[in-house]
């Protein structure tokens, strides 16, 4: 049982800070998500807690079971067991996806022949040709082949809690089903905890999302279960603008969000 | 000073044609002198440093069987011939039967006339005068019309004789629709030394000719090498160029594309470390139309490494429909290291396609985050980056031995250098 606890997570870009107090906690088999409006500042969270060069962390923590991950370089976070699925894979030219799998198998001491059939066996399973996996680094993949990319690499590696920022972006129908599946999957098979950030309900019923969380400006403005995602499927966000104070939510009632405001 | 760096040096049995050509040279020099850096095409570099006075000719050949460099043994286990080269002496020549009907190779001098001084028929500057003055006869290696030669044809330099100047004159000529390899390996032992490496690679019609230099010389000498090309038409001359050693290695790289349909693809790759500059001048020229050209220089530097690029391709009035493309692109692995790019165009036809890239910079962040949030620890994922970087240019070099010699070497450096320490 892991456990990945954030809590008052305050963190600026170039000054300008984009969030403002997250507090969030998920442990291995859950299945978390956040949502919210574009610019709240998911990404960002994403690549704070992976440890992403450029973010300054200016108060709060992030802990994997127990050990602070922010003295931590991103390589060993990963080792720890924290893995970020990322909305626009970098493209590695001349970097093979076995060598840098092979790589982090090594830094693990884990046995790094045994990558090649690992990266073989998650190829299959979720319909990613044989022949990418010798490729440089989603150098010359489409969208979907990126994130069918990532979901490998998450099954090949193994984590304690991923965070999947906008899996399904770029992906279509076929593909987002045998990733999610695969991922959800791991949630039940190998306990893997998920922080799942999306703007599609989707993505949260293939995964079966335990919790949905709403991030408007750096803040988590509510919490609920699945129905929350449902919810804003047919309302959108409306009712949690300008909300950035949990205490005011719900300012809005039940008015239509798509009414004409000028009536 | 000319007076002194060219002491009464004669090469009494050599024929009068090349002694006539040795003797102009020497008059140019002593009109012209040695270049300096106020010159463009030697701005940034270390000539100024170079005091020639403390170096000497070597006279006759050295006894020693040397050690070979990088580009040796199994790299090159399918070369068709050899030719061994000690202070710019050739020492041995080793042709297969298999190609000997194929292959000419002359290191008399007879018949050289024709040959050399056909592709560089003016000298680039006095340091290719002076490499006549001071190479032995000169290389010549004639791939006859029509053939093909399956395995390289490799020259194996080594200076081995402390405090020397020493030079070679090489020309390659790929007869008419004939394809060859040809590689030359510089290396030397671990001395202080100067050396004037001069190569013209003649690509007769419709030639495929693919040319390797790799250098590893040790970081305390001094190399001023000249590569000039002519492609006639629809020939295609690939070069790949490996750069790792030298105190100032300097690499003159000319390419004419003289006839219609000629192609040129023009690589390199360098690595520089400690104190080590390494200056790249190169010139693409297209004299005829419908030719194209492309040229890749990439480097990395470590330490307090310097490296020069300047590049101009020009576009000749006659040459329309064509294409032209030069990319110099440098990783500074230390805030220490420094790289200048100069990328340059002259174009006077319309009808072209030209692009020029350059970029100097650190090891690109996004990727290095991109590995390390694998799990790839920091210093291998920055070796992972630039030994990617590196590899568009030696995947893709043309000859898969040395290639796998130069990967194997380019990734050792890496492991033991400053940045990744």
């Amino acid at each position: 049982m892991s456990t990945l606890e954030i809590r008052n997570l305050h963190a600026s870009i170039g000054g300008t800070e984009i969030l403002r107090g997250i507090d969030l906690t998920i442990s291995s088999g859950e299945v978390h998500a956040i949502m919210g409006p574009n610019g709240s500042g998911k990404s960002t969270l994403s690549h704070v807690v992976m440890g992403r060069p450029g973010y300054t962390v200016t108060a709060g923590s992030i802990t994997l079971d127990g050990v602070d991950m922010l003295s931590l370089a991103p390589w060993e976070r990963a080792k720890a067991g924290l893995f970020l699925a990322m909305q626009y894979p970098t493209e590695v030219p001349g970097v093979s996806l076995q060598s840098a799998m092979a790589e982090a198998f090594r830094a693990s001491g884990r046995e790094s022949d045994s990558v090649v059939a690992a990266l073989e066996a998650e190829a299959d399973r979720i319909g990613f040709e044989r022949k990418f996996l010798e490729r440089p680094l989603n150098v010359d993949l489409s969208g979907g082949e990126k994130k069918r990319n990532e979901t490998i690499q998450l099954g090949v590696l193994g984590p304690k809690i991923a965070i999947l920022d906008e899996l399904d972006s770029g992906l279509d129908v076929d593909a987002l089903h045998d990733c999610s599946t695969r991922i959800e999957a791991m949630t039940t098979e190998d306990n893997l905890g998920v922080l799942a950030i999306t703007h599609y309900n989707r993505l949260l019923k293939q995964l079966r999302a335990d919790r949905v969380h709403i991030m408007v400006k750096g803040r988590i403005v509510a919490s609920g279960g699945p129905e929350l995602a449902a919810e804003l499927e047919v309302d959108g966000y409306a009712r949690f603008q300008g909300s950035d104070d949990p205490s005011r939510l719900d300012p809005l009632g039940d008015v239509d969000p798509f009414a004409d405001p000028l009536v | 000073m000319t007076q002194a760096i060219l002491p009464s040096f004669v090469h009494a049995n050599d024929p009068e044609w090349l002694n006539a050509a040795r003797r102009l040279a020497r008059e140019r020099i002593q009109d012209i002198g040695l270049p300096t850096a106020e010159e463009e095409e030697w701005r940034y570099s270390r000539i100024d440093d170079l005091d020639l006075s403390d170096f000497t000719p070597v006279e006759a050949k050295s006894e020693h069987s040397p050690m070979w460099g990088l580009v040796d043994g199994e790299a090159i286990a399918d070369a068709v011939a050899t030719i061994d080269v000690v202070d710019g002496f050739v020492v041995a020549v080793d042709v297969s039967a298999d190609v000997e009907d194929l292959v000419e190779i002359s290191t008399d001098g007879v018949g050289a006339e024709d040959a050399l001084g056909s592709v560089m028929t003016e000298p680039t500057d006095s340091f290719a005068d002076m490499s006549l003055v001071l190479a032995d006869r000169p290389i010549v290696i004639r791939i006859a019309p029509d053939a093909v030669v399956e395995g390289p044809i490799v020259v194996r330099h080594r200076v081995v004789t402390a405090g020397s100047l020493t030079a070679t004159r090489i020309v390659v000529i790929a007869g008419q629709n004939s394809e060859a390899t040809v590689i030359e390996a510089q290396s030397c032992d671990e001395i202080q030394a100067v050396i004037l490496p001069v190569t013209e690679l003649r690509v007769e019609r419709a030639a495929r000719l693919k040319y390797l230099v790799v250098q590893d010389l040790a970081h305390s000498v001094w190399q001023i090498g000249t590569q000039v090309s002519t492609i006639d038409a629809d020939a295609h001359l690939v070069t790949s160029a490996v750069a790792l050693g030298g105190y100032y290695a300097r690499l003159r790289c000319d390419t004419r594309m003289i006839g219609k349909g000629a192609e040129g693809d023009i690589k390199a790759v360098f690595f520089g470390q400690d104190a080590q500059a390494l200056d790249f001048r190169t010139f693409q020229t297209h004299v005829a139309p419908h030719t194209n050209s492309d040229l890749v220089f990439k480097g990395a530097l470590d330490g307090h490494a310097r490296s020069i690029y300047t590049g101009l391709i020009r576009i000749e009035k006659d040459a329309y429909a064509v294409e032209a493309f030069q990319t110099n692109r440098n990783i500074k692995l230390s805030e220490h290291a420094w790289a200048e790019s100069v990328p340059n165009l002259e174009i006077e036809n319309n009808d072209v396609q030209c692009s020029h890239a350059s970029a100097v910079g650190p090891i690109d962040a996004d990727q290095q985050f991109y590995l390390e949030s694998r799990g790839v620890p920091t210093q291998v994922a920055e070796r992972l980056v630039v030994q990617g970087f590196f590899s568009e240019i030696v995947s893709q070099m043309p000859h898969a031995g040395v290639a796998a010699a130069v990967d194997a070497e380019l990734t050792r450096r890496l492991q033991t250098s400053e940045f990744v320490r």
